[in-house]
């Protein structure tokens, strides 16, 4: 049989619909198959005004389910007894006996009988609508029930050859029933529905579209459509379009024309504002590059084709685009004038209550930027000024308007001050990456800041221990982790990032601990002194003693002389708790690093180059170098992946496990002093020829950074590690014969050492 | 019918039936929520900066007593203030408010006849319930609803309140708000606000919004922005919280021995609290952090007042329930 389910509602707003359709699927038939129905198939549908299930092929009813469970001996004592009769719920006249070898023991054997469909379904209905997994409900009304909004009616057919029935169900007042209505105004009445396709098709009568991917079609062709017949084209937004068609039940697309007088407007802002404020489509004129229409969705035909609609929709974007011209043009007079208003308002702004306003944070940037631009081919006067100029546009109005616009106007606002095209595009640029598939920047000045400003923002918040944890990342630092990766590797970046590092974090630790309202906590001080609050040394009064210096800070901090600071409002129950020193700059520097590292193998994994090939990189020095630490694994990754790779893996790894069972046996380390005059057999002596060969080549390619040459010629190893494996036994009853070869096999190690620490390679 | 009109026109069946001013759409508004059955309250009489705070809404909505009132609420937002020249802002407008308690099930309905009463057909306009949720940060209340679309305008706020000074609302109350100027400029085909019809067009002495507000806009903007003395006003702020707190911690029997415990007045003086945070705000005096703090202050005398008035009305429902 078949089953229609439509929970009929006030408006659900358009974000939550997808999740919804699929929470009412997985609910529904994962409660019926646990129940022992079958079905063939389902599929959900949305409005805005309901969600709608229909399952196909739903067996009538349940299977009787026979369970048997063997309980303890009949002679077993009374007690036992009692419990099996009352976890089984039976008497003991009930139970049946059967001879087993030990003798009798007692069975229950409860047969369950099959259960109808309708019982089913009403009961799995119920429970789904009241545990609904909606991200945010309500009640309304007297009532206790929970929806997204007030829910009205419900439909629950059963239908087969016999005819559809109605499941019988109550749900908070609300009885289930075959009826339902149609679009809000064009078709309000109810009506009787026998089963989906006839809901569907009559819903379609009553001027609703059920299937969101169908609105979503005839939108996105409508608008098209009407693009094209002014030669126009719409500007692309997957997201836009599967929110309108969650807006409406009846997609009814517009064109309007955006009035000539705002079209000098930046094409973002129109978009924006569009978007934002009135979820309207871009028109774009690709002749002349602007954005000169729009289509908005209504969701009713008109008598009059929509010109009121459309009349309305104009006026309402005719004045917030009079906004937008308005905040353009005193922005822009700020821009030319120099942005010092700006500037000294970035004071204003928190950027965390811990590390200081935003200028705080330009300051750190700039300077980081300075020191990185040589790096990635800056100029450092250049890469600083960006710094300087990349975060005035928060203070614009038009990014008071539209955060979202934030870097975009930036770089307008630095072209109308007539900085050079370098600063403009890093102010621009210097978000970027957002997300993985985002671009990432090239031109120099841009990386540099880009690069400064997700370190500061990653030494900053690891400085005031607000990483990332489980699922909980509320200021987006594995992006930022993923930011600085795409930076580097994008443009090869050959940097060291531990001294950057170390660096910023003692930046941020002295923006945090200079904070007024932050008490400090110094653990050896003397000289009575026990408390700096606010860059002050204060003794058991209160009274300032002493100013501290940034340089004496951060070499106390090194020392691990700082410790935990409290708020001053929480600072009365410290008394309870201990001090504990903060990470110093180089710890850090070292755990910020390794969860770059970790980052990293996320990253690399997507392009096939497996974590464990990683690990056995990073175990080498340089492992900061992230560029470096690629180039390694990428060409680890070939060789381990090429036709001789795992026998060369084995054979290094055998030789590096008899040495180190050797050398726990024996206390010794065996590094130095193989000699070939002790080699007995050809293999041996083979080869020490190889390792002669090898070891030369290898330490030069790794010097020249030359990693595929560096694997060729360990892979050459491979042939007479094998043969020699093959042909002789390492520990030998001669000691020094023994001796010589372990020596050996450390030759092999050292070559392998090299390279990576092929020990954490699996396999 | 003695209108012209015109092929456009005769499409649309309500251009006939148009409010005329500003307050033909008021007069209207109060007329069909009248025959509906609401209460229809008169403005409360102090300083608000939305029809929310009139206690007939925030005190009302707790509780478990049926309530439904619609009142026109003047409104201040100092911060919002233009000097009369901005078509859309003002520091001083209207809201019109409509509370019931436990909110009907076609509540939704009843709003639209609203709009059909003030000349929005619904068949004709593209009208819309699009997700809004409304939280209130100073009176500890947030409920989940929409704002209401009329041709990519927003007209109204639509809210089920679920909780109100820290108080799960059970029953819910179903709350309208509607922007008078806004709305009543769309209806009217206004440009600018100071241009719209006040009165009738018509009559003998036709006053435009302009002529009964400009020259007030003009005024207030400059004392809110540059001369409302900040200084008093924080004095003037803890005096208010001071004042509630010390209304809150009175004995609840008076000299004479009667329980009268005095939520109302309480909360009368959280009020004042907040519309001097807000002239506070306007004056630019209040730092981001502050703010927060400031914004917390309030809420906690709003919640205090919330919590004797649930007291209050439970003892009198009971009282109540007892006589009968």
């Amino acid at each position: 049989m078949d089953l229609l389910i439509e929970l009929f509602s006030e408006e659900i707003p358009a974000r939550m619909q997808p999740r919804a359709r699929e929470d009412l699927r997985r609910l529904m038939t994962d409660g019926l198959v646990e129940a022992g129905l079958t079905y063939a198939s389902a599929g959900a549908f949305s409005t805005p005004r309901r969600l709608a299930l229909a399952v196909e092929g739903l067996s009538a009813e349940s299977k009787p389910v026979r369970e048997e469970r063997k309980g303890p001996r009949v002679d077993a004592p009374e007690a036992a007894v009692q419990g099996f009769l009352r976890s089984t719920g039976l008497t003991l006249e009930q139970l049946e006996r059967r001879a087993e070898k030990k003798g009798e023991v007692f069975f229950a054997v409860v047969e369950k009988p099959g259960r109808k469909a309708a019982e089913i379904v009403a009961e799995v209905l119920e429970a789904t609508i009241r545990d609904f997994p909606w991200p945010k409900s309500m009640r309304w009304g007297s009532g206790s029930l929970r929806w997204v909004r007030p829910l009205h009616s419900i439909i629950a057919v059963l239908s087969d050859e016999a005819g559809a029935r109605v499941v019988p169900l109550t749900v908070d007042g609300i009885a289930a029933g075959d009826t339902t209505r149609g679009h809000r105004f064009m078709a309000a009445d109810t009506f009787r529905v026998t089963g989906f396709d006839d809901y569907a098709a009559k819903l379609r009568r009553a001027k609703v579209m059920l299937d969101p991917a169908e609105r979503e079609a005839a939108i996105r062709q409508e608008a098209a459509n009407l693009a094209f017949a002014r030669g126009w084209e719409i500007v692309p937004d997957d997201a836009l379009m599967t929110e309108l068609a969650g807006l409406v039940e009846w997609p009814v697309p517009l064109m309007g024309v955006i009035e000539d007088r705002f079209l000098d407007l930046p094409p973002e802002v129109l978009q924006t504002s569009m978007k934002e404020h009135q979820k309207f489509l871009s028109a774009r004129n690709p002749r002349t590059g602007r954005i000169e229409g729009y289509v908005t969705v209504a969701n009713i035909e008109t008598p009059d084709d929509g010109a009121t609609i459309l009349a309305g929709n104009q006026r309402v974007l005719a004045a917030r685009l009079s906004d937008a011209a308005f905040f353009w043009e005193n922005d822009l007079r700020e821009a030319r004038s120099g942005m010092e208003a700006w500037a000294e308002g970035l004071k204003a702004v928190t950027f965390h209550a811990k590390l200081g306003s935003q200028a705080d944070r330009v300051e750190r940037i700039a300077a980081l930027a300075r020191e990185i631009a040589p790096i990635v081919g800056a100029d450092a006067g250049e890469a600083e000024q960006a710094a300087k100029v990349a975060k005035l546009d928060l203070r614009s109005a038009m990014v008071g308007e539209f955060p979202e616009l934030q870097g975009t106007m930036g770089r307008y606002y630095a072209q109308a001050a007539g900085l050079p095209d370098a600063v403009a595009d890093a102010a621009r640029d210097h978000y970027s990456p957002l997300g993985p598939s985002d671009e990432v920047p090239s031109a120099p000045a841009s990386v540099a800041v880009a690069l400064a400003d997700k370190l500061d923002t990653l030494t900053g918040f690891w400085a005031i221990d607000e990483k990332p944890t489980g699922s909980k990342d509320p200021f987006a630092l594995r992006r930022a982790a993923l930011g600085v990766i795409r930076l580097v590797l994008g443009n090869g970046v050959r940097m060291a990032l531990a001294p950057l590092l170390e660096g910023q974090a003692g930046e941020a630790y002295w923006a945090y601990y200079q904070r007024p309202s932050m008490l400090g906590h110094l653990l050896s001080l003397g000289n009575g002194v026990t408390r700096w609050t606010g860059g002050y040394y204060t003794d058991e009064s209160g009274q300032v003693a002493l100013q501290m210096s940034k340089e004496m800070f951060l070499h106390k901090l090194s020392r691990h002389c700082i410790a935990t600071e409290y708020d001053i409002d929480t600072s009365i129950d410290r008394t309870g708790r201990d001090p504990k020193p903060v990470l110093t700059q180089i710890e850090l520097s070292a755990d910020l690093l390794a969860f770059l590292h970790d980052r990293l193998k996320v990253h690399l994994r997507d392009q096939g180059i497996r974590h464990d090939v990683i690990d056995a990189v990073l175990a080498m020095p340089g492992s900061d170098d992230l560029t470096l630490v690629v180039r390694r694994a990428t060409a680890l990754n070939a060789m381990l992946g090429s036709e001789g790779g795992p026998n060369l893996l084995q054979g290094l790894k055998r030789a590096a496990n008899i040495l180190a069972q050797a050398e726990e046996k024996d206390g010794v380390e065996y590094s130095f002093g193989a000699d070939p005059k002790f080699a007995e057999t050809d293999e041996e002596r083979a080869l020490f020829a190889a390792l002669d060969a090898a070891e030369p080549q290898i330490a030069a390619a790794m010097r020249a950074e030359d990693f595929p040459a560096a694997m060729s010629a360990i892979a050459a190893l491979r042939a007479p590690i094998d043969a020699f494996f093959e042909a002789v036994q390492v520990n030998a009853d001669n000691q020094i014969l023994r001796r010589n070869r372990l020596n050996l096999l450390s030759r092999i190690r050292e070559a392998g050492r090299l390279i990576a620490d092929f020990g954490k390679v699996e396999g | 019918m003695t209108s012209p009109q015109t092929d456009h026109a005769a499409a649309i069946t309500d251009a006939a039936d148009r409010p005329r001013c500003f307050q033909d759409v008021i007069l209207r508004l109060q007329s069909y929520w009248a025959a509906t059955g609401c209460a229809v309250l008169q403005p409360y009489d102090m300083e608000v900066g939305a029809g929310t705070f009139h206690p007939a809404t925030t005190l009302r909505s707790l509780g478990s007593r049926p309530w439904a009132a619609a009142y026109v609420q003047p409104s201040r937002r100092p911060t919002d203030g233009r000097y009369g020249e901005n078509p859309n802002r003002l520091q001083h407008y209207y809201q019109y408010q409509v509370i019931i308690k436990p909110s009907p099930p076609d509540l939704q309905d009843l709003y639209l006849g609203s709009l059909k009463a003030i000349g929005l057909d619904p068949l004709v306009h593209d009208v819309r319930f699009v997700e809004d949720d409304w939280e209130s940060p100073t009176l500890g209340a947030w409920g989940l609803g929409w704002e209401v679309w009329c041709d990519g305008m927003e007209v109204s706020q639509f809210t089920y309140f679920q909780q109100v000074g820290g108080h799960d609302c059970r029953p819910v109350s179903g709350e309208l708000t509607y922007g008078l100027e806004r709305l009543a400029m769309y209806v009217l085909g206004v440009e600018h606000v100071m241009d719209m019809p006040f009165n009738a067009p018509g009559s003998p002495i036709p006053l435009t919004y302009g002529d009964v507000f400009r020259q007030t806009e003009r005024e207030y903007s400059r004392w809110n922005f540059e001369q409302a003395d900040t200084g008093m006003l924080l004095a003037h702020f803890k005096d208010a919280e001071a004042e509630c707190a010390r209304i809150l911690a009175a004995p609840e029997t008076d000299s004479a021995g009667r329980h009268i415990p005095m939520a109302h007045p309480a909360y009368d003086q959280a009020i004042k609290a907040s519309h001097i945070f807000n002239l506070l705000d306007a004056r630019g005096v209040i730092s981001v952090t502050e703010r927060q703090a400031y914004i917390g202050r309030v809420r906690a005398l709003a919640k205090a007042c919330a919590d004797l008035f649930v007291t209050t009305e439970a003892a009198t429902g009971a009282n109540t329930e007892a006589a009968a």
